[in-house]
């Protein structure tokens, strides 16, 4: 683990250094300018795109870059450690898929997923999400105050995904520990990850037990009784499937609603303009999501290759800064500036190819629920302290604590 | 104008739809056709526009005047 000060980006960035997750977005310009492809050795090593269009060939291009696993650092047990004993030994090879899927794979698990995800599918999850919303805001609004993440932002999306899998609503609070622990802070702590990772396998394989025994309208029911080639769905799978589902639809949608209201907080134009102009609201959200765009994923290399003048290895990482490519201003007009209304906007804050986020429309519905009901009850707000908002970073960047005040 | 999806290059982001719904349809999955065999009436030509120009895996073209 190094800890010394970057001395130059494009040879030595480190994605956990607390400058860049706070403010990310001149090493982008930087890099972009200077190296667009940047090399470092801490965390493991790792190349790191930072073009639009490389990041559109890399991610399109799975004969190089599987997705076997996306996690932007290898979390490595420590010497000694023995993976096929303890407690974590029966959930050893199970995966995420379709994330940590490559073809041939891929295909058939991500047909399995994505017509619960579609834009109807997640419309029934709605009015569900509004009416949570509504009572998060009741909570705190008269007192005039509110941490924008952690009373807000943060309580919606794992509300929503404990009721889409049909376990009770109460458990969200634990899913948020759980996700924080294998996502967040378990990037840079083997054994909390490995901890985390088997607490939420644990819980979700009873789960499955128990919904194989009663099924009823939830998604855990759904992967159990779906069939692939006339055979059940292998219950491993589901369990995978299930993993994948908690833990990317967690901290990712709740950074993305944390990081809209960050700047919303700032800008009272552009909030103004998203309530008063119910037809740019939705391109506000894209820009939002486009200017904030959270989540970075990985790759690893295949074979030797060498793509855009560095030698990839075999093995190599590649992190998938569809963040820094949504604002890459060969595709993005003032790309550093929020343009509430831009109209033309082909983000990737989903990702491009077949790994395109599985969950974007239910994302999508999440954030615009959750904004417009902010908006609706607490149309005038500002950040407490705006230096004292803390950031998460390296997979998943949003704000962790944010005090707001109303009026 | 006339456009087409192309389902090679789709992978269900769903823009072309919510800003032009009049245009395009979308599967189970979520992958997107054009309607009307791709005829774009002359006053939805701007949305079939936008559609284009924010589609991530560049997977919209237009492929003639239309009828």
């Amino acid at each position: 683990m190094t800890t010394e000060p970057v001395k130059d980006l494009t040879t030595d960035y480190d994605i956990f250094d607390p400058g860049y997750v706070k403010n990310p977005f001149p090493a982008w310009a930087e890099l972009r300018e200077k190296c667009p492809i940047p090399r470092t050795e801490r965390w493991g090593g790792s190349w790191m795109p930072t073009k639009y269009e490389d990041l559109f060939a890399v991610a399109r291009d799975t004969d190089h870059f599987s997705s076997q696993n996306p996690l932007v650092v290898p979390i490595e047990p420590p010497e000694g450690f023995d993976e096929s004993s303890g407690e974590g030994q029966q959930f050893l090879g199970v995966g995420a898929p379709p994330i940590s899927s490559d073809p041939p794979e891929h295909t058939w698990t991500r047909r399995l997923l994505l017509p619960p995800f579609s834009v109807k599918s997640v419309q029934k999850w709605e009015s569900m999400t509004r009416e949570h919303c509504r009572s998060l805001i009741d909570g705190f609004i008269d007192e005039g105050r509110c941490d924008g993440a952690a009373d807000y932002a943060q309580q919606i999306p794992p509300y929503v995904i404990a009721k889409m899998l049909g376990i009770p609503s109460d458990m969200s609070g634990t899913f948020t520990s759980w996700v924080q622990e294998f996502l967040e802070f378990g990037l840079q702590n083997f054994e909390m990850a490995a901890d985390a990772r088997n607490k939420i396998l644990t819980f979700l394989w009873q789960q499955i037990s128990e919904k194989k025994e009663k099924p009823s309208d939830d998604l855990i029911s759904y992967l159990i009784q779906s069939e692939v080639d006339g055979s059940p769905v292998p219950d491993t799978h589901v369990l995978g499937t299930c993993f994948l589902i908690l833990v990317a639809g967690i901290d990712t949608t709740w950074s993305s609603i944390g990081s809209a209201l960050w700047h919303l907080a700032q800008n009272p134009e552009d909030r103004h303009r998203m309530m008063n102009e119910p037809e740019i609201f939705n391109t506000g959200i894209e820009e939002l999501l486009r200017a904030y765009a959270p989540v970075t994923m990985a790759r690893v290399v295949t074979a030797d290759v060498e793509y855009g003048g560095c030698p990839m290895k075999a093995g190599d990482k590649v992190l998938m800064s569809f963040p820094a490519g949504s604002r890459d201003p060969d595709v993005f007009e003032n790309p550093d500036e929020v343009i509430i209304d831009r109209a033309k906007n082909p983000h990737i804050a989903f990702g491009a190819g077949i790994h395109r986020c599985a969950g974007s429309n239910l994302a999508r519905m999440e954030m615009r629920v959750a904004i417009e009901e902010w908006l609706k009850r607490i149309p005038d707000f500002k950040l407490e302290n705006p230096e004292g908002v803390t950031w998460a970073g390296g997979q998943v960047r949003g704000p962790r604590e944010m005090p707001v005040v109303f009026g | 104008m006339k456009v087409r999806v192309d389902s090679e290059k789709c992978q269900g982001h769903n823009r072309c739809f919510a800003l032009a719904a009049e245009l395009f349809e979308l599967d189970e999955y979520g992958y997107a056709t054009a309607t009307d065999d791709g005829e774009v009436p002359p006053d939805l030509d701007d949305k079939a526009r936008l559609a284009i120009e924010n589609c991530p895996e560049r997977a919209i073209e237009i492929v003639g005047d239309g009828d």
